[in-house]
């Protein structure tokens, strides 16, 4: 079997048609991943135990005669962020380095029910925070399509193990644009769902108001249906949705014609690169598909970096808090008081860009700033989202970029943590405004860095992205 | 739950079932040493009271009331008290990573009876926030509370200090929840490491903040006992001192009497009984008086109060110096509370102690002394309630509750909830003695029989042959015998002298053992001997 090829459909043939055993799958898939990830390192720890066993459980479904699951026997992999019941999450971080969680978060819960195989834990920046996958204490992903090149970030371990083939879909996270950038990075598809469609529980914490757990496939469709699978009320969670779950692969069905597109003037005033051309000739992509383009405007867009790194901020080093090296997290050698302990376990235990975000937001919520940065953020913020609410009086989708650039070379900026920031422009209104938001691949840069589409949509209309989304795809794969 | 796995090199394994060690030096609660404590004793020599007469206190409290639910606050775990360290606990109260906290309508049913039933008005959208501090036993590195946005706000609760009433305002009552507990003594290495339970974290508590408006300890004293019988009352906090389901802390300046401005207060904290309260607040005020007397200022400062000195000392103050940074907590939506909701929480409010106390007054004619005494509890007037009906004579079953019951139960440590003595029966008994068929002393007899049987007063009456007599033709043969032994007295009485009657009763009283009518055998000598 061509693991690096299967797709959800094709999987669940071959096991009707018996061409496979789940745990035949399961065993290869760990062997193919397992020997792949040294040129990426995509994969901080594989879990073989949980992916035999959950395969174990459809292949007994599958002996009886039962439905095997919506996912049955998909190798999947998830962002080390996403808390995993006996398998090792480290959030990319010295602090948890052998942190086992006693329980799972719903959304893996979730995969594993529809049958999914658990193969492995993926490479991310610390804490979810960075937009090149530079951040791990556990050494940075290689993009698979250029080895010299960052795979995005922060869901970088992620977007290269679909990227890869290792996987067939992953789970990363999503609080600034962490799936849709090392989407586009790798060419894969990434979804950023509506803001509470998917649970949170069990997502290691670094912005509440702003982190979504998501989808990387790598297709529209496959997307689509793990966002299916992984979405809805979860009474552990405050902040999720009780509205239904549509069935989003149903709504596939290719009609475009006659949509109303916005193009956000804004995003595309300083586009004039490469990234640039690919994205207007996806525009005309979609025009020829029967979509009605149109300009927008979206002017709260220039406030949106200060607010974003204000707001992410200030939650990060509230949310941070806990790893202190009191109970599960790593704890400094050298501590004789209290505050040493303190001081010591968090100054050796956190790599520089987590400390730079909790030095910001402390500071923002600081007596006597509070004002002037996080309640004027959080004005911007509804500025932004009234931005999205008025577009939306007249489109039925955004397109935009999702990055200003294609993949660029490890290390060429990390000296400059601002420019890393501004590069997060096109992704964090869409999370600022808690709207649904994908990446889908629209074609390669002369030297073949992917890059990719952006398109977002209403609250909840998870439904027309998609559609949208896998209509452009099949357009542009028959071109 | 599966046990947590210890991440740490070269520490101790521990989790769940075990306690957390951490290093103890430098805990910010440690007093300053560099403060010396003066005693009241020396105070009150050094100061004429004349100097201590022209300041009056201004004091406000903060009280902190665990509510009486089943679980926690944001989790499932149960709040009982004694579990083993670190059992009662879920990924939720340990703030492990990913976890969320989902709000226990059980809490915030019980937090707006407490408003509602301390005049509060109730915010039809309130919100909660983060106040972030680090400390061992706080284990997502902040407290989920309520800060701009509170459940509840402007109330009052009515004192009686010296017979005069004085209205005392709240400022407002929000819900958040409790840490863990740290512990520092009683291990082998507790002079390096202290040591921390979780069970208590997730507890949900209430905050009710007063206004400055209590000027002595005694007000202070008679606010929190207030508060406390309200909480009680509507079964929204056990308020069990000793096991901290009520702790409070205040809030202490003085002025000169008359000043208009407000002097610098301190913030004393550890206040966890009622003695301590007053105690505490007799010397920071003593304290304060002197420093300013002396030429000296108060600091605005932390103290902690050392039960076991009598004095307040101050924390250090680096680390008082707390900014916790406070923002909206974005795990959970902003609290709405239906007008629909409000109103069916409003009309099942019971009856509350003030408006108890002046009813037992107006309607059963019971000394206001009585009244406070008996509306202690809602246990004590439910109990003293359906006695006084039961029986007919409100005013002899309140004598009976206070005195007999009381003393009995006190002596046995139970609370009135448990007495063997059903309010029924009390009732019964007082309404025997009432109508004749008991007489006051054999009612003392029975009484305590009734409470080490639990039976009723005519059972016992019945079994140990103590039935009253009234049965004129028993009593005649008794009478006869009386007079015949007596001739003495008999002569005296017929010769005009009527106070011998009480002898002669008193001697068939005796004859009987107790068990004759007083108004019956007096009747009998009266037509005998007439």
């Amino acid at each position: 079997m061509d693991i690096a090829s299967l797709t959800i459909d094709g999987i669940r043939a071959s096991l009707l048609a018996r061409r496979y055993s789940a745990m035949e799958l399961a065993a290869e898939a760990l062997r193919f991943a397992e020997a792949e990830n040294p040129r990426t390192n995509a994969y901080l720890h594989f879990s073989p135990e949980r992916a035999f066993y959950a395969a174990r459980r459809v292949d007994e479904r599958l002996a009886r005669g039962e439905e095997p699951g919506r996912l049955a026997a998909v190798p999947v992999a998830v962002k080390d962020v996403i808390v995993t019941k006996g398998v090792r999450t480290t959030c990319g971080s010295k602090l948890l380095a052998n942190y086992i969680p006693p329980y799972d978060a719903t959304a893996v819960e979730r995969l594993e029910q529809a049958g999914a195989l658990l193969i492995g834990k993926t490479n991310c920046d610390e804490f979810a925070m960075g937009s090149s996958n530079e951040n791990s204490a556990f050494g940075p992903v290689r993009n698979p399509v250029a080895l010299d090149r960052v795979p995005g970030g922060s869901s970088g371990g992620s977007a290269a193990a679909v990227a890869q083939g290792t996987a067939v879909v992953a789970l990363g996270s999503d609080t600034g644009g962490s799936i849709r950038q090392p989407a586009s990075f790798c060419g894969v598809v990434g979804v950023t769902p509506t803001y509470g469609r998917v649970s949170r529980y069990g997502l290691t914490a670094f912005a509440s108001s702003l982190d979504h757990i998501g989808p990387l496939a790598r297709s529209v469709k496959e997307a689509a249906t793990v966002l299916g699978v992984i979405a809805g009320r979860d009474a552990r969670d405050a902040t999720s949705a009780a509205a239904p779950v549509p069935d989003y692969t149903a709504g596939l069905d290719g009609k475009v014609k006659g949509l109303k597109l916005g193009l956000p003037r804004e995003y595309l005033k300083e586009l004039t690169s490469e990234t640039g051309e690919l994205i207007y000739a996806a525009v005309d992509d979609l025009k020829r598909l029967g979509c009605e383009v149109r300009e927008i405007s979206l002017p709260a867009t220039d406030y949106a970096i200060a607010c974003y790194y204000i707001l992410a901020t200030a939650e990060a080093s509230s949310n941070l808090a806990r790893y202190d090296g009191v109970r599960y997290t790593f704890r400094s050698g050298q501590t004789e008081t209290l505050a040493e302990m303190y001081r010591n376990t968090r100054g050796e235990g956190f790599g520089a860009e987590c400390k730079r975000r909790i030095m910001l937001g402390t500071y923002v919520l600081s007596a006597g700033y509070y004002d002037a940065y996080y309640l004027k953020a959080q004005k911007v913020r509804a500025l932004i989202a009234r931005d999205f609410a008025d577009a939306f009086q007249e489109v039925d989708a955004i397109v935009a970029p999702v990055s200003p650039y294609p993949a660029f070379r490890l290390g060429e900026k990390m000296a400059d943590p601002l420019a890393m920031y501004l590069s997060d422009i096109y992704t964090i209104t869409g999370d600022l405004a808690g709207i649904p938001c994908m990446s889908v691949p629209c074609g390669k840069t002369a030297s073949g860095l992917p890059v990719g589409m952006q398109i977002l949509t209403r609250h909840f209309d998870e439904t027309t992205m998609f559609r949208l989304a896998d209509a452009f795809e099949a357009h542009s794969r028959a071109a | 739950m599966a046990p947590i796995t210890r991440t740490t090199q070269g520490t101790a394994p521990a989790g769940v079932g075990a306690l957390l060690r951490f290093p103890l030096n430098g805990l910010n609660f440690a007093i300053n040493a560099m403060v010396t404590p003066v005693s009241t004793a020396t105070m009150e020599e050094s100061m004429s009271s004349s100097a201590a007469a022209r300041y009056e206190a201004v004091i406000g409290l903060e009280v902190h009331a665990q509510l009486a639910t089943a679980t926690k606050i944001f989790c499932g775990c149960p709040t009982s008290f004694g579990a083993p360290p670190n059992t009662n606990v879920c990924p939720v109260c340990l703030g492990l990573p990913g976890a969320l906290p989902v709000l226990n309508g059980a809490a915030v049913e019980l937090a707006l009876k407490a408003g509602l039933a301390l005049h509060c008005s109730i915010r039809a959208q309130s919100r909660f926030a983060r106040k972030n501090y680090f400390y061992p036993d706080l284990p997502k590195g902040y407290q989920i509370s309520q800060y701009d946005e509170p459940l509840a706000e402007r109330g009052h609760v009515d004192i009686v200090v010296e017979g005069q009433t004085k209205r005392i305002a709240v400022t407002r009552v929000h819900m958040e929840d409790d840490a863990g507990k740290s512990i520092h003594d009683g291990f082998k290495d507790s002079d390096r490491y202290s040591y921390v339970d979780l069970n208590r974290s997730g507890t949900p508590l209430i905050e009710i903040v007063s206004e400055p408006d209590m000027r002595s300890s005694g007000e202070a004293y008679a606010y929190l006992t207030e508060v406390k019988q309200v909480l009680q009352f509507i079964e929204a906090s056990t308020c069990d001192m000793e096991k901290g389901h009520l702790r409070c802390d205040a809030n202490v300046s003085v002025r000169l009497k008359g000043a208009a401005e407000l002097g610098t207060k301190a913030e004393v904290k550890n206040l966890n009984s009622f003695r301590f309260l007053k105690q505490a607040l007799d010397y920071e005020i003593a304290r304060q008086v002197e420093l300013v007397e002396s030429g000296g200022k108060v600091m605005q400062e932390t103290r902690l109060y050392n039960p076991e000195t009598g004095e307040t000392a101050a924390m250090r103050s680096k680390e008082h110096a707390h900014d916790y940074r406070y923002f909206p907590e974005p795990d959970l939506a902003p609290l709405r509370i239906s007008a629909a909701w409000l109103e069916e929480l409003r009309a099942s409010l019971p009856e509350l102690p003030a408006r108890k106390r002046a009813r037992f007054v107006a309607e059963y004619g019971l000394p206001e002394y009585d009244a406070e005494v008996l509306t202690a509890t809602r246990a004590a007037s439910d109990y003293f309630e359906a006695a006084a009906r039961a029986s007919g004579n409100a005013k002899m079953v309140a004598n009976w509750v206070m005195g007999d019951l009381m003393g009995m139960l006190k002596a046995e440590g139970k609370e009135i909830a448990e007495s063997p003595v059903s309010a029924a029966h009390l009732g019964e008994l007082v309404k025997l003695i009432s109508t004749g068929e008991l007489s006051g002393k054999l009612a003392k007899e029975i009484f305590p029989k009734m409470f080490s049987k639990g039976q009723a007063a005519a059972e016992i009456a019945e079994s140990e042959g103590l039935k009253q007599i009234s049965d004129t033709g028993a009593l005649e043969k008794v009478i006869e015998e009386v007079i015949a032994g007596n001739p003495k007295q008999v002569e005296q009485y017929r010769g005009g002298k009527t106070t011998v009657m009480n002898f002669l009763v008193g001697q068939a009283m005796k004859a009987t053992r107790g068990q004759a009518n007083v108004a019956v055998v007096t009747d009998l000598f009266k037509q005998r001997l007439g």
